[in-house]
């Protein structure tokens, strides 16, 4: 009869925590711990001894103070009295403007590029190859300053608008070029249901979401027709119907009119002005990521094998239905995730917006704030901050969406 | 028999017919045209819309380079010269060239220097790019940064020479007791360079570099495309092996090394460069020692440095993922410990999957060279918009000098990035 008997014990010798592979981890990250530590505090020292001899200390106080400092282009109501964490508000709702816009921009430039750079037309394809190259191999910066002065050096001036034989005229009446920006019409309301603009335009939201989500039920309920007898009904007209008829409504009671800009003085008044800098930001970040997204395009287009093509054609799917059906669903799979990470690109690179004086959260927080209260180390870090948040939340839509998307396997 | 046949059959060929040539829309040049440019009605409108692209692009771009000057010596004189017709003003480009590339402070007597580095690290990176060269270039590459240093910024010879000795003597501790324990042979490389440094560090006499045999230059006298090259290529250098580390950290099973390197990587990705140039430029300060003054150009380099890094890891880390675990399970199966299978299997196979990455991330960070414009260094776009743009002189000539800095990065870019594909397509083994 045999018995299980434990090891024989071993007694603990020093020499295993450099030896024995059951203890070397833990000796290697007490070391790294004990490192870590020092390194902090040996910073932290110095940091603390500098302060002192600047005669500083870490405080947020400042951004109560009034920033004394005023900014053209704004979201939220604004002036030099406000205070400094109203100018970063500021600064930050434009990031977001600006990043919000590129990454609509850049999409379309990249999906068209990509898709037209795999064209069988020898020329285009090529044409699409250049602009990919390129955009992809002139820093960002660059394209920037470019377009910024071709917004502030080429535009004409407002006085080149005026008089008889002036040298420039307003495109189709409505649309001014000019280098102090670009003036669009703004559309309002004569009797709104409202007393405030925001709120006529939140009904207006209300009423888009509204017949999204009615045609998203007839077409439902065309599946549910399609599943029982075979045959479709024609769902085009009726969605077509929800879209308009509601909006079409609602702007006739509402008056919806046109704010057109018109020269006044020495510049131009009226309508919605996109100032120079977020042109040239928005402009420079949508081709030059486009590029990029188009790269992402192709890839993802050339990775699905051309065997689920000719499957789907031989199940007698139609062209248009097999690219909706099988290759965009397995070509987004591939394309998406480096989108998004391109979007986080984007957002990054808003912060150029430093270089030609748009006013982002880099250029409010880190630039002027920074300058006028010398808080470097208050500022950089409540700076960093933001873009640890945004790109967290990005990264964070990614993941639920590649969960979303995986492979069901096994 | 044979007359009844030929009754019965009308008519027999008894040669064969000669070849006729296939009509002429299938052959040549008109079938390659209408099959890429005319296949479809949208096709034939895509290449219509194309070619008029490119005539206008021709059209506006043509005249207005053909028509340059180049040796005018100032912008008024150009419009004079031009007189009204459209015309480029090159002569900017060859007034201002020794600004564009070295900056505007520079010894112009020391101009051979970086000059002659340049020509060094010609010679020192064709081993590292060309696996086909004698082996023993690498000694050039080896020797290059110390060299290098010495040519740009002057000064005593003594700095570089310690510096090489440290790295030397550490490398032949390594090499001695390395093979048979890692750490050991590691960490007492480390501690061996480190005493060499600082002692000789303080062995430097005082005022060594004043008549030394190359002048020394102070690093805020540096500029235009040099100084974009020479931040690249350090910090490049720097971050491949800081990269490989952080990757390997990730990987490790040690969670707070782990931690740590996570908690890096993810902090440097998730904010941009510029907030860590505007760290660099007025925070780093205050975490050196009180006396000491550490210039910006290092404090760049540092910076920079840990950015590039952050990414590099991610790509490494793509690489070391990508391997199938039969390799990690075949060398720990030999007997291999940890940084033996990291330096025989495993580093070897990943850092070839993620060659083309880390390319991209070497060309990445070489445009971001531009942005330490907005921290006030004079780089190529940092000369352009400051000195040269401001000058009464040259006061708007646009096209031409971001037309040359976009040429110079394009030419630069578009190399190192066909240089990967020709690497991934050599290395490329076919399994």
């Amino acid at each position: 009869m045999t018995t299980l008997t434990d090891p024989p014990k071993e007694s603990f010798r020093l020499s295993m925590l450099i030896n024995d592979t059951r203890y070397r981890s833990l000796t290697f990250q007490a070391i790294a711990a004990i490192a870590l530590t020092l390194a902090i505090w040996y910073l932290g020292n110095n940091l603390i001894q500098n302060l002192r001899a600047a005669g500083l200390n870490i405080s947020y106080a400042f951004l109560g103070d009034s920033a004394g400092y005023d900014i053209n282009q704004r979201l939220i109501e604004y002036d030099s009295q406000s205070s400094h964490a109203r100018a970063a508000l500021v600064g930050l709702l434009n990031t977001l403007l600006v990043a919000f816009l590129a990454c609509i921009t850049a999409t379309i430039f990249g999906v068209v590029a990509g898709v037209l750079r795999l064209s069988n037309n020898w020329i285009v394809s090529k044409l699409m190859a250049v602009y990919v190259e390129i955009f992809r191999n002139i820093p960002v910066l660059i394209w920037i300053i470019i377009i910024f002065t071709i917004m502030t050096a080429v535009m004409p001036g407002p006085r080149e608008f005026r008089g008889d034989n002036a040298t420039s005229s307003m495109v189709l009446d409505l649309f001014a070029f000019t280098n102090r920006g670009v003036y669009v019409p703004m559309p309002f309301f004569e009797n709104g249901l409202f007393g405030n603009a925001t709120l006529n335009w939140v009904l207006v939201l209300l009423v888009a979401v509204g017949s999204w989500y009615a045609t998203r039920a007839n077409n439902a309920r065309a599946a549910k027709v399609q599943a029982d007898t075979g045959v479709r009904p024609n769902t085009l007209w009726v969605n077509l119907a929800i879209w308009l008829v509601p909006f079409v409504v609602l702007m006739f009671i509402m008056g919806l009119a046109w704010e057109v800009p018109a020269l006044k003085g020495f510049n131009f008044k009226g309508g919605i002005k996109i100032g120079g800098p977020l042109i040239a930001l928005w402009f420079a970040l949508s081709i030059y990521t486009g590029a990029f997204i188009a790269e992402n395009v192709r890839a993802g287009i050339q990775a699905v094998s051309k065997g689920q093509t000719e499957a789907a054609s031989a199940l007698g799917l139609r062209p248009n239905k097999v690219m909706n059906l099988v290759i965009l669903p397995q070509a987004l799979r591939v394309i998406i995730p480096p989108l998004i990470s391109q979007y986080l690109n984007i957002t990054k690179n808003s912060s150029l917006a430093i270089a030609v004086g748009y006013a982002d959260i880099t250029a409010t927080l880190g630039g002027i704030t920074l300058n006028q209260t010398g808080r470097a180390i208050e500022c950089v870090l409540l700076l960093m901050l933001f873009y640890l948040t945004a790109s967290l939340l990005i990264s964070m839509a990614m993941n639920v969406y590649n969960a979303s998307v995986k492979l069901k396997e096994r | 028999m044979a007359d009844q046949d030929n009754n019965s059959i009308a008519f027999v060929a008894t040669e064969v017919i000669p070849e006729s040539p296939p009509p002429a829309r299938e052959t040549g040049v008109v079938k390659w045209l209408r099959e890429n440019l005319f296949s479809s009605v949208t096709n034939t409108i895509l290449t219509v819309l194309a070619l008029a692209l490119i005539y206008l692009v021709l059209k506006s771009t043509m005249p207005w380079i053909l028509n340059g000057l180049w040796t005018t010596s100032s912008l008024a004189e150009c419009r004079e010269i031009l007189d009204g017709t459209t015309g480029a003003c090159f002569s900017v480009l060859t007034e201002r060239w020794n600004q564009l590339i070295y900056g505007f402070k520079y010894p112009v007597e020391e101009y051979w220097r970086p000059n002659l580095a340049f020509l060094l690290m010609l010679v020192a990176i064709a081993p590292v790019l060309f696996f086909d060269l004698p082996r023993k270039l690498l000694i050039v590459t080896a020797l290059f940064p110390f060299v290098a240093f010495w040519l740009i910024w002057g000064g005593t010879i003594l700095a570089p020479l310690i510096a090489l000795i440290g790295f030397i003597v550490a490398g032949a501790f390594f090499q001695k007791f390395g093979r048979n324990n890692f750490a050991l042979g590691f960490f007492g490389a480390i501690v061996i360079a480190l005493a060499i440094w600082s002692i000789g560090g303080s062995m430097i006499p005082e005022g060594a570099s004043e008549n030394a045999l190359l002048p020394a230059v102070p690093s805020r006298d540096l500029g235009g495309f040099m100084l974009n090259m020479m931040l690249g290529l350090t910090c490049v250098s720097l971050s491949v092996p800081l990269g490989i580390a952080l990757a390997l950290g990730r990987q490790s099973n040690m969670p707070l090394i782990k931690g740590i390197c996570v908690v890096f990587i993810e902090f440097v990705r998730g904010v941009p460069l510029i907030t860590l140039l505007f760290v660099a430029s007025v925070m780093l300060s205050y975490f050196f020692p009180p006396d000491a003054t550490v210039d910006l150009f290092l404090r760049v380099v540092i910076m920079i440095t840990l950015f590039s890094a952050a990414y590099i890891a991610e790509v490494v880390r793509g690489g070391l993922a990508a391997l199938p675990k039969g390799q990690y399970e075949a060398a720990d199966s030999l007997g291999l410990d940890y940084p033996q299978a990291m330096r025989l299997i495993i580093l070897p196979q990943a850092l070839k999957i993620s060659i083309p990455g880390i390319v991209n991330v070497a060309v990445g960070l070489f445009k971001d060279t531009t942005l330490v414009s907005v921290i006030s260094m004079f780089d190529l776009v940092g000369m352009i918009r400051g000195p040269i743009l401001a000058s009464t002189e040259w006061n708007g000539v646009y096209w031409e000098l971001f037309g040359f800095a976009a040429a110079l990065f394009f030419v630069v870019c578009y190399g190192i990035s066909q240089y990967s594909q020709w690497l991934e397509r050599k290395l490329h083994k076919g399994h």
